[in-house]
């Protein structure tokens, strides 16, 4: 089979696909969006049943595309993300080819060579857009794991019907993990949580969503280039945040408060004993330090925009309880802990990516998601590519309006080379 | 029996660690120590810590002399090098710790000691302390102890001495399993 011909392809249907998509066609770049299944295929199909957006739903500006409902202040439900990016893809009539999986992504003269299994495709530039959490992140220690214990990953997890009875240990404090350790102790599982670093922050503060603060504060556009410790950023937990229809904080004390138990950073297993590191309370006094730095921003730019009679007085939450002593280790085998589930991150997938683009950490080199070592080519949807809020669905659009226009100069340029080789 | 017993003498008073057994069995509170030291910061990287009293069987004690550690970072960190750094010193902790066992499990088990020397190379990628890499622990990667033991036992018997002074060490204890630890600042 020949390779079909495009000026762009675009690998993955989400969110910054699309955004991309809809950059591309105002420019009227020719172009194609490969996608694996259907649009939105991760929220589709590898997320738990009640995720809803961390993000309210007014922020969702997407090039050419917002919400369009009445309740701009809820969180969407997968269902509702997933109808909200099919919505999408069909008002911005983008050329997506669902059902394409690609199996590798090449250099080859001047341009690209991307294989499917639905045949090739030959382009001048290519947009890597499928996704920052391909894969749930799993710690090697968890190879040592007496077999009785049963264990799921964050990708694994749909709901609490789906284990035995008898103890969980939910690893990892970030937005996944306190979710999952909330429902799972309503359920009627006693619950355990091992914290680690997590980012701790009120869903509602003087009266407004979190999120508004951020944005309306210009905290999440900050730029990739102007913050001290760029890797650092980018491997920041998510917020300590949930979606829910009575906007509730779920924060380690919400848990406490129902009865889960707080433990360290799972630190090993030695003879079937599992060690939680000595940390916690640092790691939750550190939590709390930088809630309180954040909300000290949010709180002098309120009075510096005249906010502080509109809305609600500064107001601080209390310190997270940590008990004493908390207990160090714990005896995998007495039948306390039946389940473990590791809600330790996410990493993308690059295994069909053949082209020498990577650092010693197996990350894509690129500088806002230019590629360093691929001219024509662009990374999206990943945390901090461009700006804090890079990777959340309001912020594909302002780094796709970038990298699009990058793009753009790049293809006149190849195009007066090549006008200059012919003369 | 009788006769080894006042043939083996390693200096370890064993029999008063095995007298204060039995009296601790009948009086576990006076069996909880608490171990002190303060630290001063002098300058840079440098700082001076000391060691004087401690508490255990219900009363404070004094060391016969108050025991003074220089600690600072090396030339190669753009310190002055005025003292062993601090992970040096986590070093010499877990030494002295186990080689006080040996000599003391060998006195139990009436083995004569004639030399124990001990090497310990702790690996660290610093990274980790620079901030470069969040995947890269502080710590050390790892700890090698190496010991060469002149006595009068077999090879096995040696091991056997090594492993169970590790198994009844406070620092080893210390350095391999967690401990919380709590800082407030005043």
């Amino acid at each position: 089979m020949t390779a079909r011909t495009t000026t762009t392809v675009v690998i993955g249907g989400g969110q910054a696909g699309l955004a991309m998509s809809r950059c591309l066609t105002e420019r009227s770049i020719d172009h194609v969006v490969l996608e694996r299944g259907e649009v939105a295929n991760s929220w589709r199909t590898e997320r738990w049943d009640s995720l809803r957006l961390l993000t309210p739903n007014w922020q969702s500006r997407l090039p050419g595309f917002g919400y369009e409902g009445d309740d701009p202040d809820g969180y969407r439900t997968m269902p509702e993300i997933v109808a909200f990016l099919d919505r999408y893809a069909e008002v911005i009539s983008a050329p997506v080819e669902t059902n394409t999986i690609v199996t590798s992504l090449r250099a080859v003269d001047a341009g690209y060579l991307v294989s499917t299994d639905q045949g090739e495709w030959r382009c001048q530039t290519v947009v890597l857009a499928s996704g920052a959490c391909n894969i749930a992140r799993v710690p090697e220690l968890s190879e040592a794991l007496p077999s009785e214990i049963a264990t799921l990953d964050s990708m694994q997890y749909r709901n609490p019907e789906q284990l035995g009875p008898g103890g969980v240990m939910i690893v990892g404090a970030s937005a996944t993990g306190t979710q999952f350790a909330d429902e799972i102790h309503r359920s009627g599982r006693p619950v355990t949580i091992s914290v680690g670093e997590h980012i701790r922050a009120p869903r509602v503060y003087r009266g407004r969503d979190l999120e508004w603060w951020m944005d309306a504060a210009g905290i999440l556009d900050e730029r990739y280039d102007e913050i001290e410790d760029i890797n650092r950023a980018r491997k920041l937990p998510s917020l300590q945040l949930t979606g829910t229809p009575d906007r509730t904080t779920l924060d380690l004390n919400a848990l406490t408060a129902t009865g889960v138990k707080l433990i360290g950073r799972f630190a090993g297993i030695n003879d079937g004993k599992a060690q939680f590191s000595g940390s916690l309370r640092n790691q939750c006094a550190m939590s709390d330090l930088k809630m309180g730095r954040l909300l000290d921003t949010i709180d002098e730019w309120a009075s510096e925009n005249g906010l502080d009679g509109e809305v609600e007085a500064p107001h601080r939450l209390d310190p997270t309880d940590v008990e004493e002593s908390p207990p160090l280790g714990m005896n995998l085998t007495s039948g306390e802990i039946k389940t473990i589930i590791w809600a330790t991150g996410y990493r993308p997938d690059y295994s069909w990516l053949d082209m020498p683009v990577f650092d010693r950490k197996g990350r894509i080199r690129h500088d806002g998601g230019i590629l360093d070592d691929a001219p024509g080519a662009y990374l999206m949807g990943i945390q901090f590519l461009r700006r804090r809020k890079s990777a959340l669905l309001d912020g594909v659009g302002d780094d796709a309006r970038d990298l699009c226009a990058h793009l753009a100069a790049y293809l006149d340029g190849q195009a007066r080379a090549n006008r200059g080789a012919a003369n | 029996m009788a006769d080894s017993q006042t043939t083996t003498n390693n200096g370890v008073n064993v029999q008063a660690l095995l007298d204060a057994r039995v009296a601790l069995a009948d009086a576990p509170e006076a069996a909880k120590f608490t171990w002190s030291a303060s630290c001063e910061w002098k300058d840079g990287t440098f700082s001076e810590s000391t060691v004087e009293g401690y508490f255990g069987l219900g009363e404070n004690h004094k060391h016969k002399t108050v025991f003074k550690f220089d600690a600072d970072h090396p030339a190669v960190f753009a310190s002055e090098d005025r003292g062993a750094t601090p992970v040096e010193y986590v070093l010499v902790g877990l030494a002295s710790c186990l080689t006080a066992g040996i000599a003391a499990v060998a006195q139990n088990r009436e083995i004569q000691l004639r030399s124990v020397t001990s090497t310990l190379e702790g690996g660290m990628d610093i990274q980790g302390i620079l901030g470069m890499d969040s995947d890269i622990r502080n710590g050390f990667d790892g700890i090698k102890v190496t010991y060469k033991i002149d006595a009068d036992a077999s090879q096995k018997d040696i091991e056997a001495l090594v492993a169970q002074s590790q198994k009844r060490s406070a620092v080893y204890d210390i350095v391999t399993n967690p401990t919380n630890v709590t800082v407030e600042v005043n």
